[in-house]
Protein backbone atom coordinates (compact mmCIF):
# COMPACT_ATOMS: atom_id res chain seq x y z
CA UNK A 1 0.00 0.00 0.00
CA UNK A 2 1.38 3.70 -0.36
CA UNK A 3 3.21 5.30 2.03
CA UNK A 4 1.24 4.64 5.42
CA UNK A 5 2.86 6.60 7.66
CA UNK A 6 2.23 4.13 10.45
CA UNK A 7 4.15 0.75 9.38
CA UNK A 8 2.27 -0.57 12.37
CA UNK A 9 -0.80 -0.69 10.12
CA UNK A 10 0.57 -3.92 8.49
CA UNK A 11 0.41 -6.32 11.04
CA UNK A 12 -2.97 -5.30 12.70
CA UNK A 13 -3.81 -8.66 14.20
CA UNK A 14 -7.95 -8.39 15.62
CA UNK A 15 -8.41 -5.60 17.59
CA UNK A 16 -10.57 -5.57 19.90
CA UNK A 17 -10.91 -1.60 20.37
CA UNK A 18 -14.29 -1.75 17.64
CA UNK A 19 -15.85 -5.22 19.10
CA UNK A 20 -18.77 -4.47 16.62
CA UNK A 21 -16.54 -4.02 13.59
CA UNK A 22 -13.76 -6.26 11.70
CA UNK A 23 -12.48 -5.15 8.43
CA UNK A 24 -10.54 -6.35 5.85
CA UNK A 25 -6.50 -6.06 5.89
CA UNK A 26 -4.97 -3.28 4.03
CA UNK A 27 -3.96 -4.41 0.77
CA UNK A 28 -6.59 -7.13 -0.18
CA UNK A 29 -8.32 -5.37 -2.96
CA UNK A 30 -7.60 -5.91 -6.42
CA UNK A 31 -6.53 -3.05 -8.02
CA UNK A 32 -6.51 -3.35 -11.82
CA UNK A 33 -3.33 -0.81 -12.78
CA UNK A 34 -1.95 -0.46 -16.01
CA UNK A 35 0.86 -2.46 -16.46
CA UNK A 36 3.82 -1.06 -18.52
CA UNK A 37 1.98 0.95 -20.61
CA UNK A 38 0.65 -1.98 -22.58
CA UNK A 39 -2.88 -2.22 -23.66
CA UNK A 40 -5.14 -3.78 -21.19
CA UNK A 41 -8.11 -6.66 -22.22
CA UNK A 42 -9.23 -6.88 -19.00
CA UNK A 43 -12.80 -6.41 -17.79
CA UNK A 44 -11.82 -3.53 -15.40
CA UNK A 45 -10.73 -0.51 -16.27
CA UNK A 46 -7.62 1.06 -15.77
CA UNK A 47 -7.15 4.03 -12.89
CA UNK A 48 -5.62 6.99 -12.35
CA UNK A 49 -4.80 7.63 -8.74
CA UNK A 50 -5.07 11.16 -7.53
CA UNK A 51 -3.44 11.66 -4.57
CA UNK A 52 -5.68 13.94 -1.57
CA UNK A 53 -3.91 13.44 1.63
CA UNK A 54 -6.71 15.37 3.84
CA UNK A 55 -8.25 14.86 6.97
CA UNK A 56 -12.15 14.01 6.71
CA UNK A 57 -13.04 16.36 9.33
CA UNK A 58 -10.82 19.57 8.53
CA UNK A 59 -13.97 21.82 7.68
CA UNK A 60 -15.62 20.61 10.91
CA UNK A 61 -12.08 21.47 13.07
CA UNK A 62 -11.77 24.58 10.74
CA UNK A 63 -15.10 26.14 11.95
CA UNK A 64 -14.50 24.41 15.93
CA UNK A 65 -11.25 26.65 15.90
CA UNK A 66 -13.45 29.88 14.81
CA UNK A 67 -15.86 28.97 17.35
CA UNK A 68 -13.24 28.35 20.22
CA UNK A 69 -11.48 32.16 19.05
CA UNK A 70 -14.76 33.62 19.12
CA UNK A 71 -15.43 31.97 22.84
CA UNK A 72 -11.97 33.27 23.84
CA UNK A 73 -12.79 37.37 23.02
CA UNK A 74 -16.46 36.73 24.36
CA UNK A 75 -15.09 35.00 27.93
CA UNK A 76 -17.49 32.33 27.75
CA UNK A 77 -16.29 28.92 29.25
CA UNK A 78 -17.99 26.15 26.78
CA UNK A 79 -18.64 22.72 27.95
CA UNK A 80 -19.68 19.83 26.06
CA UNK A 81 -21.70 16.79 27.75
CA UNK A 82 -22.05 13.80 26.03
CA UNK A 83 -23.28 10.24 27.04
CA UNK A 84 -26.10 7.53 25.61
CA UNK A 85 -29.21 8.87 25.52
CA UNK A 86 -31.08 8.11 29.08
CA UNK A 87 -27.95 8.49 31.24
CA UNK A 88 -29.84 11.55 32.84
CA UNK A 89 -27.93 14.50 30.83
CA UNK A 90 -30.41 16.45 31.12
CA UNK A 91 -31.49 16.12 34.41
CA UNK A 92 -27.76 16.06 35.93
CA UNK A 93 -27.14 19.59 33.73
CA UNK A 94 -30.82 21.19 35.44
CA UNK A 95 -28.66 20.29 38.86
CA UNK A 96 -25.91 21.43 37.80
CA UNK A 97 -27.00 24.96 36.82
CA UNK A 98 -29.24 25.12 39.66
CA UNK A 99 -26.59 25.16 41.87
CA UNK A 100 -23.99 27.46 39.36
CA UNK A 101 -26.52 29.76 38.45
CA UNK A 102 -26.15 31.71 41.83
CA UNK A 103 -22.69 33.10 40.67
CA UNK A 104 -22.17 32.07 36.90
CA UNK A 105 -24.58 33.32 33.85
CA UNK A 106 -25.05 30.45 31.78
CA UNK A 107 -26.93 29.44 28.24
CA UNK A 108 -27.46 25.64 26.99
CA UNK A 109 -27.68 24.93 23.60
CA UNK A 110 -28.99 21.41 23.30
CA UNK A 111 -29.37 18.70 20.52
CA UNK A 112 -31.39 16.07 19.30
CA UNK A 113 -32.12 14.16 16.47
CA UNK A 114 -36.11 15.71 17.05
CA UNK A 115 -38.33 17.31 19.97
CA UNK A 116 -37.90 20.10 22.39
CA UNK A 117 -38.19 17.98 25.05
CA UNK A 118 -34.99 18.71 26.47
CA UNK A 119 -35.25 22.23 25.73
CA UNK A 120 -38.89 22.51 27.78
CA UNK A 121 -37.39 20.89 30.46
CA UNK A 122 -34.17 22.92 30.55
CA UNK A 123 -35.96 26.33 30.55
CA UNK A 124 -36.95 25.95 34.16
CA UNK A 125 -33.77 26.80 35.07
CA UNK A 126 -34.15 29.95 33.84
CA UNK A 127 -31.10 30.01 31.32
CA UNK A 128 -31.61 30.87 27.84
CA UNK A 129 -32.08 27.83 26.39
CA UNK A 130 -31.84 27.19 22.16
CA UNK A 131 -32.13 23.60 20.73
CA UNK A 132 -31.01 22.57 18.31
CA UNK A 133 -32.99 19.56 15.88
CA UNK A 134 -30.36 17.60 13.88
CA UNK A 135 -33.13 16.23 11.61
CA UNK A 136 -32.86 19.48 9.81
CA UNK A 137 -29.55 18.69 9.38
CA UNK A 138 -29.67 14.97 8.14
CA UNK A 139 -30.95 13.71 11.51
CA UNK A 140 -27.01 13.77 12.54
CA UNK A 141 -26.06 11.77 15.46
CA UNK A 142 -23.92 14.48 16.95
CA UNK A 143 -23.60 18.67 16.82
CA UNK A 144 -21.07 19.48 14.16
CA UNK A 145 -19.03 22.97 14.89
CA UNK A 146 -21.10 24.37 12.40
CA UNK A 147 -24.43 23.80 13.87
CA UNK A 148 -23.33 25.05 16.99
CA UNK A 149 -21.96 28.57 15.06
CA UNK A 150 -25.73 29.01 13.91
CA UNK A 151 -26.85 28.16 17.30
CA UNK A 152 -24.71 30.60 18.79
CA UNK A 153 -26.60 33.90 16.90
CA UNK A 154 -29.46 33.12 19.12
CA UNK A 155 -27.28 33.68 22.34
CA UNK A 156 -25.90 36.87 23.65
CA UNK A 157 -21.99 35.65 24.31
CA UNK A 158 -21.40 39.58 26.00
CA UNK A 159 -24.00 38.01 28.79
CA UNK A 160 -23.08 34.50 29.78
CA UNK A 161 -20.23 32.96 31.41
CA UNK A 162 -21.09 29.62 31.04
CA UNK A 163 -21.84 28.02 27.79
CA UNK A 164 -23.26 23.83 28.21
CA UNK A 165 -23.50 22.04 24.83
CA UNK A 166 -25.80 19.30 25.82
CA UNK A 167 -24.66 16.62 22.48
CA UNK A 168 -27.33 13.93 21.22
CA UNK A 169 -27.23 11.09 23.14
CA UNK A 170 -24.81 8.69 21.58
CA UNK A 171 -21.56 7.18 22.61
CA UNK A 172 -19.92 7.57 19.44
CA UNK A 173 -19.55 9.90 16.86
CA UNK A 174 -19.85 12.79 19.23
CA UNK A 175 -16.22 11.98 20.35
CA UNK A 176 -15.30 13.06 16.71
CA UNK A 177 -16.68 15.93 16.64
CA UNK A 178 -15.07 18.97 18.15
CA UNK A 179 -17.30 22.16 18.85
CA UNK A 180 -14.14 24.37 19.98
CA UNK A 181 -15.51 23.49 23.78
CA UNK A 182 -13.19 23.86 26.48
CA UNK A 183 -14.21 20.50 28.53
CA UNK A 184 -15.96 17.73 27.43
CA UNK A 185 -17.59 15.33 30.09
CA UNK A 186 -18.85 12.43 29.56
CA UNK A 187 -22.21 11.05 31.48
CA UNK A 188 -22.49 6.90 32.32
CA UNK A 189 -25.61 5.71 34.59
CA UNK A 190 -25.07 2.77 36.34
CA UNK A 191 -28.13 1.25 34.92
CA UNK A 192 -26.03 0.73 31.83
CA UNK A 193 -23.76 -1.62 32.82
CA UNK A 194 -20.27 -1.06 33.31
CA UNK A 195 -19.28 -2.49 30.12
CA UNK A 196 -19.48 1.00 28.51
CA UNK A 197 -16.02 2.52 28.75
CA UNK A 198 -14.42 -0.69 27.21
CA UNK A 199 -16.88 -0.71 24.37
CA UNK A 200 -16.64 3.44 23.49
CA UNK A 201 -13.11 3.91 24.31
CA UNK A 202 -12.89 6.78 22.14
CA UNK A 203 -15.12 8.84 24.30
CA UNK A 204 -13.51 8.07 27.39
CA UNK A 205 -10.06 9.10 25.48
CA UNK A 206 -11.51 12.22 24.77
CA UNK A 207 -13.43 13.67 27.81
CA UNK A 208 -12.24 15.28 30.49
CA UNK A 209 -14.28 14.05 33.34
CA UNK A 210 -16.98 11.48 33.71
CA UNK A 211 -19.74 11.47 35.73
CA UNK A 212 -21.34 8.44 37.40
CA UNK A 213 -25.13 8.70 37.67
CA UNK A 214 -27.96 7.33 39.13
CA UNK A 215 -26.38 6.04 41.90
CA UNK A 216 -29.31 6.17 44.27
CA UNK A 217 -30.35 3.32 42.25
CA UNK A 218 -27.18 1.06 43.43
CA UNK A 219 -29.23 -0.67 46.20
CA UNK A 220 -31.68 -2.35 43.45
CA UNK A 221 -28.85 -3.00 40.53
CA UNK A 222 -26.73 -5.78 39.94
CA UNK A 223 -24.21 -3.67 39.06
CA UNK A 224 -20.20 -3.72 39.97
CA UNK A 225 -19.35 0.03 40.83
CA UNK A 226 -15.79 -0.76 41.55
CA UNK A 227 -15.74 -2.80 37.96
CA UNK A 228 -17.13 0.55 36.35
CA UNK A 229 -14.97 3.03 37.25
CA UNK A 230 -11.84 0.49 36.86
CA UNK A 231 -13.16 0.20 33.10
CA UNK A 232 -12.46 4.09 32.94
CA UNK A 233 -9.39 3.49 34.37
CA UNK A 234 -8.43 1.45 31.95
CA UNK A 235 -9.20 3.74 29.24
CA UNK A 236 -8.53 6.56 30.51
CA UNK A 237 -6.38 6.42 33.66
CA UNK A 238 -5.63 10.14 34.83
CA UNK A 239 -9.73 11.13 34.51
CA UNK A 240 -11.73 12.42 37.61
CA UNK A 241 -14.73 10.18 37.96
CA UNK A 242 -17.30 11.74 40.11
CA UNK A 243 -20.51 9.24 41.35
CA UNK A 244 -23.56 11.80 41.18
CA UNK A 245 -27.38 11.27 41.33
CA UNK A 246 -28.65 14.09 39.70
CA UNK A 247 -32.21 12.69 41.53
CA UNK A 248 -31.06 13.09 45.29
CA UNK A 249 -28.32 15.77 44.48
CA UNK A 250 -25.57 12.90 46.12
CA UNK A 251 -22.32 13.37 45.57
CA UNK A 252 -22.38 16.72 43.30
CA UNK A 253 -19.98 19.16 45.09
CA UNK A 254 -16.77 17.40 44.11
CA UNK A 255 -18.56 17.86 40.33
CA UNK A 256 -19.39 21.31 40.90
CA UNK A 257 -15.74 22.19 42.34
CA UNK A 258 -14.28 20.57 39.67
CA UNK A 259 -15.94 22.44 36.90
CA UNK A 260 -15.85 25.94 38.59
CA UNK A 261 -11.99 25.31 39.03
CA UNK A 262 -11.59 25.18 35.03
CA UNK A 263 -14.00 28.10 34.51
CA UNK A 264 -11.79 29.86 36.88
CA UNK A 265 -8.51 28.92 34.80
CA UNK A 266 -10.34 30.35 31.84
CA UNK A 267 -12.23 33.14 32.93
CA UNK A 268 -10.40 34.58 35.95
CA UNK B 1 -23.51 10.13 7.70
CA UNK B 2 -21.78 13.42 8.49
CA UNK B 3 -18.44 11.80 7.60
CA UNK B 4 -19.55 10.15 4.87
CA UNK B 5 -20.90 13.56 3.42
CA UNK B 6 -17.81 15.13 3.77
CA UNK B 7 -15.62 12.03 2.18
CA UNK B 8 -18.06 12.96 -0.48
CA UNK B 9 -17.80 16.63 -0.48
CA UNK B 10 -13.71 16.26 -0.60
CA UNK B 11 -13.86 13.34 -2.90
CA UNK B 12 -15.42 15.28 -5.16
CA UNK B 13 -14.02 18.56 -5.14
CA UNK B 14 -10.55 15.99 -5.72
CA UNK B 15 -11.32 15.22 -9.08
CA UNK B 16 -9.16 17.18 -11.42
CA UNK B 17 -10.92 19.67 -13.92
CA UNK B 18 -9.93 17.65 -17.12
CA UNK B 19 -11.62 15.14 -15.69
CA UNK B 20 -14.81 15.60 -14.55
CA UNK B 21 -17.01 13.23 -16.55
CA UNK B 22 -14.84 10.44 -16.03
CA UNK B 23 -15.97 7.91 -13.13
CA UNK B 24 -14.82 7.90 -9.78
CA UNK B 25 -14.07 3.92 -9.15
CA UNK B 26 -12.54 4.04 -5.64
CA UNK B 27 -11.93 6.14 -2.78
CA UNK B 28 -9.26 5.75 -0.25
CA UNK B 29 -9.36 6.24 2.99
CA UNK B 30 -7.02 5.89 5.95
CA UNK B 31 -9.00 4.73 9.09
CA UNK B 32 -7.54 4.29 12.55
CA UNK B 33 -9.20 1.78 14.90
CA UNK B 34 -9.60 4.28 17.20
CA UNK B 35 -11.72 6.61 15.36
CA UNK B 36 -15.47 6.90 15.80
CA UNK B 37 -15.78 5.19 12.51
CA UNK B 38 -17.54 1.93 12.01
CA UNK B 39 -16.76 0.64 8.29
CA UNK B 40 -19.43 -0.70 7.21
CA UNK B 41 -22.03 1.98 8.12
CA UNK B 42 -19.93 4.83 6.66
CA UNK B 43 -20.05 2.29 3.51
CA UNK B 44 -23.85 2.35 3.37
CA UNK B 45 -24.07 6.36 4.17
CA UNK B 46 -21.33 6.68 1.15
CA UNK B 47 -23.23 4.69 -0.82
CA UNK B 48 -26.53 6.15 -0.52
CA UNK B 49 -25.56 10.15 -0.25
CA UNK B 50 -23.29 9.65 -3.52
CA UNK B 51 -26.23 9.14 -5.51
CA UNK B 52 -26.10 11.54 -8.27
CA UNK B 53 -22.82 12.50 -7.38
CA UNK B 54 -20.08 12.69 -9.57
CA UNK B 55 -18.59 9.38 -6.87
CA UNK B 56 -21.19 7.64 -7.16
CA UNK B 57 -20.64 4.07 -7.56
CA UNK B 58 -17.50 4.14 -6.30
CA UNK B 59 -15.80 1.76 -3.89
CA UNK B 60 -14.83 3.27 -0.52
CA UNK B 61 -11.86 1.45 0.74
CA UNK B 62 -10.74 1.67 3.86
CA UNK B 63 -7.46 0.70 5.25
CA UNK B 64 -7.05 0.98 8.55
CA UNK B 65 -4.18 1.96 11.20
CA UNK B 66 -3.49 -0.04 14.69
CA UNK B 67 -3.73 2.13 17.53
CA UNK B 68 -0.11 2.63 18.67
CA UNK B 69 1.37 4.60 21.91
CA UNK B 70 4.37 5.95 23.48
CA UNK B 71 4.54 6.13 27.32
CA UNK B 72 5.73 9.30 28.70
CA UNK B 73 7.53 8.00 31.48
CA UNK B 74 9.79 5.09 30.17
CA UNK B 75 9.53 5.98 26.46
CA UNK B 76 8.04 2.07 25.72
CA UNK B 77 6.49 2.08 22.25
CA UNK B 78 3.33 -0.79 21.98
CA UNK B 79 0.46 -1.58 19.37
CA UNK B 80 -2.60 -1.54 22.03
CA UNK B 81 -4.69 -4.31 20.87
CA UNK B 82 -7.13 -4.41 23.28
CA UNK B 83 -8.62 -1.25 24.98
CA UNK B 84 -6.24 -0.82 27.93
CA UNK B 85 -4.40 2.78 27.79
CA UNK B 86 -1.73 1.92 30.76
CA UNK B 87 2.20 1.00 29.64
CA UNK B 88 2.94 -2.41 29.94
CA UNK B 89 6.32 -1.40 30.88
CA UNK B 90 5.62 0.61 33.58
CA UNK B 91 1.83 0.92 34.24
CA UNK B 92 1.82 4.86 33.68
CA UNK B 93 -1.18 6.57 32.56
CA UNK B 94 0.53 9.35 30.95
CA UNK B 95 0.68 8.37 27.17
CA UNK B 96 0.75 9.90 24.00
CA UNK B 97 -1.20 8.19 20.99
CA UNK B 98 1.08 8.14 17.74
CA UNK B 99 -1.76 6.39 16.11
CA UNK B 100 -4.82 5.18 15.78
CA UNK B 101 -6.81 8.27 15.72
CA UNK B 102 -6.72 8.51 11.78
CA UNK B 103 -9.77 9.89 9.57
CA UNK B 104 -8.22 10.77 6.38
CA UNK B 105 -8.87 10.61 2.23
CA UNK B 106 -5.65 9.39 0.97
CA UNK B 107 -6.36 9.81 -2.84
CA UNK B 108 -9.20 8.72 -5.10
CA UNK B 109 -9.04 6.48 -8.26
CA UNK B 110 -10.58 7.71 -11.51
CA UNK B 111 -10.96 5.27 -14.39
CA UNK B 112 -8.63 6.15 -17.37
CA UNK B 113 -10.47 6.11 -20.46
CA UNK B 114 -7.32 7.27 -22.74
CA UNK B 115 -5.78 3.82 -21.57
CA UNK B 116 -9.23 2.06 -21.91
CA UNK B 117 -10.67 3.42 -24.94
CA UNK B 118 -7.66 3.64 -27.42
CA UNK B 119 -6.83 0.17 -27.37
CA UNK B 120 -7.51 -0.46 -31.46
CA UNK B 121 -10.29 1.79 -32.68
CA UNK B 122 -10.05 5.18 -31.32
CA UNK B 123 -6.45 6.66 -31.42
CA UNK B 124 -5.92 10.12 -29.99
CA UNK B 125 -5.81 12.67 -32.60
CA UNK B 126 -8.90 10.79 -34.51
CA UNK B 127 -10.36 11.72 -31.49
CA UNK B 128 -8.97 15.13 -31.23
CA UNK B 129 -11.36 15.54 -34.52
CA UNK B 130 -14.38 14.09 -33.42
CA UNK B 131 -14.70 17.09 -30.81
Amino acid sequence: MPNNPTAAAAAASDLRIRLHHKEGRPGHHSHPHSRGGAPEKTHQRATREIKVVRRVLDANDIMADQNRKLFSEKKVFVLNMMSSPGSGKTTTLIKTLGKLMTGLRCAVIVGDICSTYDADQLSVTGAPVVQINTDEFGGDCHLAAHVVARALSDIDLDEIDLLVVENVGNLVCPAEFDMGEDARVVVLSVAEGEDKPIKYPLMFRQCDAALLNKVDLLPYLDYDKDLAVSNIRQIHPEMPIFSVSAKTGEGFDPWLEWLKGRIKVKLG
Amino acid sequence: MGIALQVIEIAVASIPEDLRRARVARVNLTVGKLSAVVSESLRFCFEVASRETPVEGAELVIEEVDVVARCNACGHQWTIEEPAFSCPHCNSGDITLISGRELDIRSIEIEDETNDTTDAEQPDRGRGRSL
